[in-house]
């Protein structure tokens, strides 16, 4: 059976409880649906903290199991993969996380995780074949298994780290990659390092990511498509040029009008906006979860709004009907 | 058989950098190793201890007997090695059940979590409750007759697993949100090697000093039962002892002072010794966890 | 132009203990490494670099807060008071500190929020404490002083009653920027505050902090990795890097024209909204701080790097009009070492 997609997020959900005896339900990610083809791509799931990115990187990861709604992943349910297909699973997708001091066990030498995903995903045996392996993707990330062997987490920078971390990724040879705020902890002058890596990997190896970040500059400087989310649901989606230029959504031009931008200092300042208030409360909204500080709110956003296609970019919004 | 190797031979390099890094654990480790030859000696006793009348009795320290002997004729030397012999039997016998029991159902319910986790919390919660000394004395004084040494010692760990089984539960529980652990998932890690490789080293620090207070903590309850009249009166152990001398003998009314000295100034260095290792520990691994 | 601010050849660090072949050794984290900044009324001055180039420890030194293994090595501090009040920050203990210059002529303000307010206290009695010790207000006067403060800085009064933890990371910021702000002081330190912001509360922040120096005309300065927000706040700017400064001057002409190397490769990896172009991060890592290299501490990752720069480490000279460097490129003579 050929699947027109490679990834396929179909009404995702997942309710955290919260208050006494956890009853009150609040929906980190709230019916998110998106699909991924198979021609490799960037595509960036932005937003502030807060919104549900992660929640759902760990779903589409398969650690965290959702509420409602699918995964699937060339074609099969990810939740429900028997462990030879969890395997194989694992093979396809991988990751990478925020903090590489946390990536690694902090009382673990690192290249023993190197070791582990060559043994366990690839199922070498030979120490010399694993070694190989390993010093290859360590060279693809401008590292070597030399300059690695034997050390703690702690005796690497965090730039350094987080090479290692995208080395241990790129060993079973994944076609998609699920990186958490990757440079968000690196230092900026290491992080355009890091992100021409992705570019590279994408056209050199064929590699499909799913860049999560609040760094709306970096975003634009590597995605192909973004979605921007807000308190759990996507309000805007598209080719990121386009969404990130264009700022259908109200919280998308509130987005970008507060960044700082210094060739626009002087009236930087003029353009006020308003900050969001009391997160929960938002959350549980039952209209447009934007609608309470929205500029340009009408009854009718007291419903949820759907999903209106403006050119390329679909848009959650009753501006738009 | 290999795992269990790896662990004893870490666990050995642990001892041996302890005793070479910290002054508490070294001084604590040389007097338990006092306290082990004497407890090893008294394999080699020439009176019978559990006899009444074998020496003259209330003799003070002398060249012949240097713990002098007691009002029950027995020389205090031999007696106390004995009595250090069975005291540490039984608090070793107390903490490998308790603290590995402990470790294991803390382990179970941290990973496994949902329904095994709450009865296994149940049980757990109910055991704390119950009052450990209290309940105790009732037990021991229903089965006096069926006691023995290691018997007190399993007895003992009743009242000592539920609080290592909570505390490694809740290491468990926080340790596995770190993102490692997902790392170790996502490089084909199974269950076990995972608690292994990435949990083991945070837990097995505190399950060594938990060891060594449980160590303790039976020392100090059989000590207390014995002094109620509770543990094996016609054996030897520092509780005894302590209890022929103050209930029946009346040793500091009538001067004989060294019948009581003697278990007292040893009960309180095997304490401080204990003490002094699990401090020494602790030590060592917070420097090393940070 | 008349200074706020004076630091002389600051020097100060960590002095830490650690274990190194089972012997405990002491070591020295130099952290500040001989930093002279002069600063002057009514401007906004940032202060920008990377996670460890020292940017935080300086501002402790100059705010006179040393933690236990924060030691100062060398140099001077002299604050000055809006009527002239001269302050040897350096000299003073802390008891005379917390009495007669922290809130009343200089004010700190973290990266957290929680830093600063007590969480079981609520709002209108932080700002009671303060008005009780400076200017001996009575409970109820102070809570009234503060309402009508709130007010004229834009913030709701109903956070006046409300505990810290009842309010949002952004309205906790503000309030403790008002707090900061509270007794005029003649400079205000800010450590990274809106690094643990969203972007719409950030600018808030940002904006709030802009117009309060407009309003105060006091001397504000602004520590951050960031350098979008100096974009936007800060009116003149010292990059810092390994623990010295490499460069000073206004912040239009560092995003036009950045002199000294690393300032370069730093505004030249920033990705901006709209441009597509290919970015090029620096190789390498800052340098361990225990043992920096000789010379100039950036010449290990520097693309113009000379014999000179690993022999000698460049002091921070006027290359044009108030435009500072530490580089060899800008020096005429260069010494035969």
């Amino acid at each position: 059976m050929s699947e027109q997609y490679m990834l396929r997020v179909i009404n995702l959900s997942k309710f955290f409880g919260y208050g006494f005896l956890g009853r009150i339900k609040f929906p980190a990610v709230d019916n998110v649906s998106f699909d991924m083809e198979y021609k490799p791509k960037i595509f960036t799931v932005a937003g502030e903290s807060g919104c549900g990115k992660s929640t759902l990187a760990r779903i589409i990861l398969g650690i965290l199991e959702p509420s409602e709604g699918t995964v699937v992943y060339k074609g099969r349910n990810i939740y429900s993969l028997k462990s030879e297909e969890r395997r194989w699973f694992h093979r396809e997708v991988q990751a990478i996380f925020q903090d590489p001091y946390d990536t690694f066990n902090p009382l673990r030498k690192v290249d023993a995780y190197l070791y582990e995903t060559a043994k366990n995903i690839l199922g070498l045996k030979n120490s010399k074949d694993i070694e190989e392996i390993v010093d290859t993707v360590l060279r693809k990330v401008g590292l070597s298994l030399e300059e690695v062997r034997g050390k703690y987490p702690s005796e690497f920078s965090g730039g350094q780290l987080q090479r290692v971390s995208i080395a241990r990724a790129l060993i079973p040879g994944p076609k998609l990659m699920v990186a958490d705020e990757p440079v968000s902890m690196i230092d900026a002058s290491m992080r355009m390092n890091i992100l021409n890596m992705f570019k590279e990997l994408k056209e050199g190896e064929d590699i499909s990511f799913i860049y999560i970040t609040h760094d709306l500059a970096t975003a634009y400087y590597i995605s192909d498509e973004i979605a921007i989310m807000y308190r759990g649901v996507i309000v805007e989606m598209g080719p990121a040029d386009e969404v990130l230029l264009k700022r259908y959504h109200p919280y998308t031009k509130a987005l970008i009008e507060s960044l700082p931008e210094p060739s626009r200092r002087d009236d930087w300042l003029t353009k006020r906006v308003k900050p969001p208030g009391m997160e929960v409360k938002e959350f549980i909204m039952p209209g447009c979860k934007y609608a309470d500080i929205c500029p340009y709110r009408e009854d009718i956003c007291e419903k949820r709004p759907i999903m209106f296609n403006v050119g390329n970019v679909k848009v959650s919004c009753w501006l738009y009907r | 058989m290999a795992v269990a190797a790896r662990f004893m031979g870490r666990i050995g390099r642990l001892f041996v950098m302890l005793y070479r890094r910290n002054l508490k654990f070294r001084l604590g480790f040389t007097i338990i190793l006092i306290l082990l030859i004497l407890g090893f000696l008294s394999f080699f006793s020439p009176t019978n201890t559990r006899t009444w009348y074998v020496v003259p009795r209330d003799r003070p320290p002398s060249l012949e007997y240097p713990f002098g002997t007691s009002s029950m004729g027995r020389d205090l030397f031999w007696e106390l090695c004995a009595s250090i012999r069975n005291s540490l039997t039984i608090a070793f016998v107390t903490a490998m059940i308790a603290s590995h029991v402990g470790l294991f159902l803390g382990f179970m319910a941290g990973i496994r979590g949902g329904i095994i986790d709450r009865i296994l919390m149940f049980l757990t919660d109910t055991f704390i409750i119950i009052p450990g000394l209290p309940l105790l004395m009732v037990v021991t004084t229903v089965l006096k007759r069926y006691l023995t040494i290691p018997f007190l010692g399993m007895l003992i760990s009743i009242v000592s697993w539920p609080w290592p089984s909570r505390q490694v539960r809740s290491m468990v529980l926080s340790l596995r949100e770190r993102t490692f652990i997902h790392t170790a998932r996502l490089s084909g890690m199974s269950t076990s090697k995972v608690i292994l490789r990435e949990l083991m080293p945070y837990v097995l620090g505190w399950h060594l000093v938990n060891f060594t207070n449980t160590i303790l903590f039976s020392i100090g309850t059989e000590s207390g039962l014995a002094i109620l009249g509770l543990s094996i009166l016609d054996d030897n152990t520092l509780g005894v002892m302590i209890y022929w001398a103050l209930n029946w003998g009346y040793a500091l009314f009538r001067g004989i002072w060294w019948w009581l000295a003697t278990p007292v100034v040893t009960l309180v260095l095997t304490f401080v010794s204990f003490y002094l290792v699990s401090i020494g520990i602790n030590e060592y691994v917070h420097r090393l966890v940070r | 132009m008349e200074p706020s601010l004076i630091t002389e050849n600051l020097k100060a660090g960590y002095k830490l203990s650690t274990m190194e072949f089972q012997k405990e050794v002491e070591i020295y984290v130099d952290a500040v490494s001989g930093v002279s900044l002069t600063l002057g009324r009514n401007e906004i001055f940032g202060i920008a670099g990377e996670s460890g180039c020292g940017k935080s420890t300086l501002i402790k030194v100059i705010y006179g807060y040393y933690e236990p293994s924060l030691i100062l090595r060398d140099g001077s501090v002299r604050l000055y008071g809006r009527k002239g009040e001269e302050f040897d920050i350096v000299k003073l203990d802390r008891i005379r500190l917390q009495r007669d210059v922290w809130w009343k002529h200089i004010s700190y303000i973290p990266q957290s929020s929680m830093n600063i307010l007590n969480p079981t206290m609520r709002i209108r009695d932080h700002f009671a404490e303060i008005l009780k010790i400076h200017r001996g207000m009575e409970k109820d006067e102070a809570y009234r002083e503060a309402g009508k403060y709130l007010e004229s800085m834009g913030l709701p009064i109903d956070a006046l009653s409300a505990f810290p933890h009842q309010l949002s990371g952004g309205m906790r910021q503000r309030v403790v920027i008002a707090l900061a702000l509270l007794l005029e002081p003649s400079l205000v330190l800010a450590d990274e505050p809106s690094s643990a912001l969203d972007v719409i509360n950030q600018k808030v922040v940002l904006t709030l902090l802009r117009e309060k120096q407009e309003e105060l005309k006091n001397t504000v300065v602004i520590v951050s990795h960031d350098m979008g927000v100096h974009g936007v706040l800060s009116d003149r700017m010292a990059i810092m890097y390994a623990g010295k400064i490499v460069e000073i001057c206004d912040t239009t002409e560092i995003f036009w024209k950045p002199l000294h190397p690393y300032t370069k490769a730093l505004i030249e990896s920033l990705p901006r909204l709209g441009d597509k172009s290919k970015r090029i991060g620096l190789g390498g890592a800052p340098p361990d701080l225990r043992n920096p290299p000789p010379g100039c501490r950036f010449h290990p990752r520097c693309p113009y790097v000379m014999p000179v720069c690993s022999k000698a480490d460049p002091p921070l000279r006027e290359v044009k009009n108030n435009r500072y460097a530490a580089c060899w490129l800008y020096s005429e003579t260069v010494e035969a070492i």
